[in-house]
């Protein structure tokens, strides 16, 4: 393989469409177990779940590699943009892409960037308190498989419960993180040469149920407790 | 032939820059008497034989074949390359496509690889150099064998055909929100890698296309898709993703 | 008078231009690297000789006006490449070529270059190939073919309507080739104004840079003129913009003979001129006709309902539709030759039975291919033109017919040549349409991307030879010779000249008067007294020019007036040539319609006895009459017939 493959655009683009790959199939798992939130009101498959994850050795070596991808995912994006932006020094005074290009594909930097601010708000409100901090409402262990074990269901829905804002902003969130979906998850085929005259109209729409189900999936579980509770 | 109007008035904003060094500046001219079935460049020639007539410096622009097949215009026209229609260059771009006192504003491609040289006109040469660079079949004249020797399945030849159609003006990256070349350098790698002929040294020239279009300061693709919605012969997107699975198969090979 | 030295090899005509190839000199490899060529123009002839000479070895420099070679004219053209390969098993054969387009010349060409032309005219076919030219396959993966005007066989290549920018992107692509590895310096946006001849030889150029103005010189052992015709004398015409007559006639002005100006061609399917603000014509290509039937109204009263916007032409019953052409000519029908076509369309205009606002336009009609057919297959042959037709005329083709009328197409004339393709300056070549030889007094469709490959391809290569063998001991022209310096400066004045003029109007209100006195007493239809009328208009009008001219801006800079009256400057003197050639040629042969030499039945009439020769005008001094010789048309292998197309 040629080294200077990584430094061509189409190279770059390539490690965006990997890293981007491999944080959507990261999504997928996130969602699956999210959604246990909404199954099982008492919290039992979620703190199973949950244990599972801060217990299973694989997930303790991928973790790193999750947080790798997001850094290497952001620095590439960035690299590029910087290039993109002075591959035109001198702007149009009028510009009408409209018609010719999705809203979401011209704004994926900036969508990336707004799904970036709501992802390192989310770890803190729980990532780090489950992981580092702590927080009273975890330490109302549960019975799990005869071991006691931090409940998490506990703080993801007194959260929502309690704070109607942040319901919304993780509503909002959701919405940003399935526009960036919208052009990511075709874009991610494009780059990487898995798509023809055929497939890009397929993909483009696979890539639109996609980004519905994981907008609407990560929705629900405000939804679900802002209504039930 | 379509019934003609005369457009009475109309408003021009125009880019005026006198060299590759003046800082240039939009300067607004009306424009009387238009007919509607006369071409863009036929109500350019207007204005321009009117400013002439005034004592004034004509506006510089590109334009030749005037039919839509040289690729020699340009023109960003309301916010957008070749203008308001689609398929088209600007020179098949007419006059019924605009309506009674509008304005119009007009602007050069903008890119750093296409400097401004006076007033809509640009300077192209970068994209001589990506072809200079491997936007060929490497043949000699002469000690070819029959042109039916080798038989090219109708599908391929079309698909082909299809992107052997670019024009070379530029509108894609003009359109490009990162003024990138991809879609010019996917069409003639497609062109070729999708011939028997050009097969041969598909590689290496999707690997010497791609190094001189990142060498000349064009920006990176984003899949946004505009180059083609803007494209005059409606070059698919298809083939950049060919263009990307020619070039990481030829990377990964060496 | 000098003797004309046409070089044409004696023997059978099917071994000639095979005899001639292996008399010619050949140059060592390491010579050829000693001897730099000039070439003017990258359009097919041009790019294929600037690729097939570097190939070879020769330190090659290649100019053109635009900003990029692959924007040369050739690029317009639609139709297709005639080949004589028989794939179609028709029965065609290089012999049928031959004749087909010494016939459709109105037999005013030579023999020897047409049966070559027709000769090496498969070869151009494997070679496009080769270079990946995507032409049209049946589903088995072999070649398809069309029909075309004047022709009883199908043996057109094509790349659906863009069969000439196809095949340039192949020329192109050589040429880019060699600029890549350095054997060619290419330099465009630039413009030869002036040929540079010392010691009687062509030694180099003047060209301006377009974007800096800066006028340069360039010198070379042998140039090569391959900057295409002189349409654009009428303003208004399917040339490009820029396609000028300059080079040409820059080198008649030092000595190099122009032969058969007033040969022109005005092709029969272009879309109608729609007002006084028309600044270029479009032409649809010819191949149309291979499935539209060309008609126009029987009866005057739809003419009138027509013009009315009362009916649409859809609306009008088939038999109340007058289809001229089958009409006439039973055989060819639709088919017949471009000059043929023209004038019947002209006479059915003149007849009051022209259909648009103007009264100058004929139906073309697809909807009895469509019928037949189907719109698919339709579609994929004609996709493209009629996407173009219905975005210039706001008609949809598919539902009401085209309008077509005549416009100038091609010009058969040109720089005169001898077999090598050299003008009788030593040293300066003319190949494609710039030269005079090949087509006659009429162009058949698809063979002036044949003519213009064949001539940059398979024959300058071979015969450029015979000329540079002889130079190979000659070092690089010094551009710092006196006739360098003369010649810069001569171009430099002229220029200056224009902008100091500082008159009232502009280049184009020039251009278009120019045009309208051509096209009234130069064009489709011609006399004795409108041509004396034209040369002597045509003179008050360049006098009114070179007082009243405004040409703004500098000449050192980026100036597009400064072009434009440069090249308008050159048309007022060739089309005062062009009358007088067609004043000369008292006969009526292909293009040339002269109304006083007409059959009963209103077609052309030749006199062999008195038409059977090449004109060649050689400059004398300003404000002399430029004289006229006559190379004779010997015909050993063709029996001199009229043409029939009924």
């Amino acid at each position: 393989m040629d080294r200077n493959l990584f430094s061509s655009s189409i190279g770059k683009k390539v490690i965006v469409a990997v890293s981007g790959a491999f944080l959507m199939s990261f999504l997928i798992v996130h969602l699956a177990i999210n959604l246990t939130l909404i199954i099982d009101d008492t919290g039992l498959l979620f703190n199973s779940a949950a244990h599972f994850m801060a217990t299973n050795p694989i997930i303790k070596i991928v973790e790193p590699i999750l947080a790798l991808g997001f850094a290497i995912h952001i620095l590439y994006t960035i690299i590029l943009t910087l290039q993109n932006m002075r591959s035109r020094p001198v702007r149009y005074a009028r510009q009408d892409l409209s018609g010719a290009s999705s809203w979401a594909s011209r704004n994926m930097f900036i969508l990336g960037g707004l799904v970036l601010t709501f992802l390192v708000m989310h770890l803190f409100h729980f990532f780090i308190k489950m992981k580092y901090t702590g927080d009273p409402l975890l330490d109302v262990k549960v019975m799990i498989d005869g071991e006691l074990v931090k409940n998490g269901y506990l703080l993801v829905s007194s959260f929502f419960k309690d704070f109607l804002v942040y319901s919304i902003i993780y509503i909002v969130g959701a919405i940003f993180l399935g526009l960036h979906l919208v052009h990511g998850f075709w874009s991610a085929f494009q780059s990487l040469g898995l798509c023809n005259k055929i497939w890009l109209s397929r993909l483009q729409t696979v890539a639109v149920v996609f980004a519905a189900i994981m907008a609407l999936g990560f929705s629900i579980i405000p939804i679900y407790f802002i209504i039930f509770f | 032939m379509a019934t003609d109007n005369i457009l009475k008035n109309l408003i021009l904003k125009v880019w005026r820059q006198a060299s590759p060094k003046d800082k240039g500046k939009f300067v607004t001219y009306t424009i009387q008497n238009v007919s509607t079935g006369s071409s863009f460049f036929e109500m350019l020639d207007l204005l321009n034989d009117d400013l002439i007539r005034k004592g004034d410096e004509p506006v510089a622009f590109d334009h030749d074949c005037r039919e839509g097949i040289c690729g020699t215009c340009s023109l960003f026209i309301n916010g957008k390359p070749h203008g308001p229609d689609n398929l088209i260059t600007t020179c098949q771009l007419h006059m019924r496509k605009f309506k009674e006192g509008e304005t119009i504003t007009i602007e050069p491609w903008r890119s750093a690889a296409f400097p401004v040289m006076k007033d809509l006109i640009v300077d192209r040469n970068a994209f001589e150099k990506i072809i200079q660079a491997g936007g060929f079949v490497s043949v000699n004249t002469g000690g070819i064998p029959d042109a039916n020797a080798i038989p090219i399945a109708h599908d391929a030849a079309e698909e082909s055909m299809d992107a052997a159609q670019c024009i070379g003006c530029g509108a894609c990256v003009a359109a490009c929100k990162n003024a990138s070349a991809m879609l010019f350098v996917a069409a003639k790698v497609s062109h070729l890698a999708l011939l028997p002929q050009g097969k041969t040294e598909a590689t290496r020239r999707a690997k010497a296309m791609v190094a001189k279009m990142d060498e000349l300061g064009f920006g990176n693709c984003t899949n946004t898709g505009a180059c083609e919605a803007e494209c005059p012969k409606g070059i698919s997107i298809a083939n950049i993703a060919r263009l990307n699975r020619e070039f990481l198969v030829a990377k990964f090979q060496d | 008078m000098s003797q004309i030295q046409s070089n044409i090899p004696s023997g059978p005509l099917t071994e000639k231009w095979t005899q001639h190839k292996a008399n010619l000199k050949v140059v060592s490899p390491a010579n050829k690297r000693k001897l730099d060529v000039i070439v003017v123009g990258t359009g097919l002839a041009g790019a294929s000789a600037s690729s097939s000479l570097a190939e070879l070895g020769y330190n090659v420099t290649t100019f053109c006006y635009q900003d990029s070679p692959r924007r040369a004219h050739s690029v317009a053209a639609q139709g297709g490449i005639n080949a004589a390969k028989n794939y179609q098993n028709d029965n065609d054969s290089v012999y049928r070529l031959f004749m087909d387009t010494i016939k459709g010349g109105d037999y005013r060409s030579r023999e020897a270059n047409v049966y070559r032309l027709a000769e090496v005219s498969n070869l151009i076919i494997d070679q496009c190939v080769a270079q990946g030219v995507p032409f049209a396959r049946e589903y088995g993966g072999l070649l398809d073919n069309r029909s075309f005007g004047g022709s009883l066989v199908s043996r057109t290549f094509y790349a659906r309507g863009q069969t000439g920018q196809q095949l340039l992107i192949g020329a192109y692509g050589a040429l880019s080739r060699q600029v890549g590895l350095g054997t060619v310096k290419l330099e465009t946006r630039h413009e030869m104004l002036d040929l540079v001849v010392i010691d009687g030889v062509a030694r180099g150029i003047i060209a301006r840079d377009m974007v800096t103005g800066e006028i340069k010189r360039y010198s070379a052992h042998a140039v090569v003129i391959a900057t295409g015709g002189y349409g654009n004398v009428f303003f208004l015409s399917t040339n490009a913009m820029g396609s000028n007559g300059s080079a040409m006639w820059q080198a008649y002005k030092k000595g190099a003979y122009v032969s058969n100006p007033s040969f022109v061609q005005i092709h029969p399917t272009c879309i109608p001129v729609h007002g006084d603000q028309q600044s270029k014509l479009t032409l649809m290509s010819e191949s149309l006709r291979n499935d539209g039937r060309v008609w126009v109204p029987k009866k005057m009263e739809d003419v009138e309902r027509l013009r009315k916007g009362a009916v649409k032409p859809s609306q009008i019953p088939d038999e109340d539709r007058d289809f001229y052409l089958e009409r006439r000519y039973p055989t060819y029908g639709n088919l017949v030759p471009r000059d043929v076509a023209s004038r019947a369309a002209k006479e059915r205009c003149d007849a009051g039975f022209g259909v648009n606002e103007t009264g100058k336009a004929v139906f073309l009609d697809f909807k009895y291919a469509i019928k037949r057919l189907g719109k698919s297959v339709v579609e994929a042959r004609y996709g493209n033109l009629f996407q173009m037709y219905e975005k210039i005329a706001d008609v949809n083709p598919y539902e009401e017919p085209m309008q077509i009328y005549p416009a100038i197409h091609y010009t058969m004339g040109g720089l005169w040549v001898d077999y090598n393709l050299m003008t009788n300056i030593p040293g300066l070549f003319a190949i494609g349409e710039a030269n005079f030889s090949d087509h006659g007094a009429n162009r058949l469709g698809a063979s002036a991307l044949m003519q213009g490959l064949a001539d940059g391809y398979f024959v300058l290569p071979y015969t450029i030879g015979e000329f540079l063998a002889g130079e190979i001991m000659k070092p690089k022209p010094d551009v710092n010779h006196e006739a360098f310096v003369a010649a810069e400066k001569d171009v430099l004045e002229r220029a200056e000249k224009l902008i100091n003029i500082k008159g009232e109007l502009p280049v184009d209100h020039f251009h278009k008067e120019l045009g309208k006195i051509m096209w009234n007493k130069v064009g489709m239809s011609r006399n004795e007294k409108g041509m004396t009328e034209a040369i002597d208009d045509i003179k008050k009008l360049k006098s009114e020019f070179w007082k009243n001219v405004r040409v703004p801006g500098k000449v050192g800079e980026l100036n597009q007036e400064i072009e434009k009256a440069m090249r308008v400057a050159d048309y007022f003197e060739i089309g005062e040539l062009m009358a007088l050639d067609g004043l000369e040629r008292n006969e009526s042969c292909g293009g040339h319609f002269r109304e006083e030499s007409v059959t009963e039945d209103g077609e052309t009439l030749r006199n062999d006895e008195i038409g059977c020769y090449v004109s060649l005008w050689q400059h004398k001094d300003v404000n002399v009459a430029p004289q006229l010789i006559k190379e004779p048309l010997i015909f050993e292998n063709v029996e001199l017939s009229q043409r029939s197309y009924k």
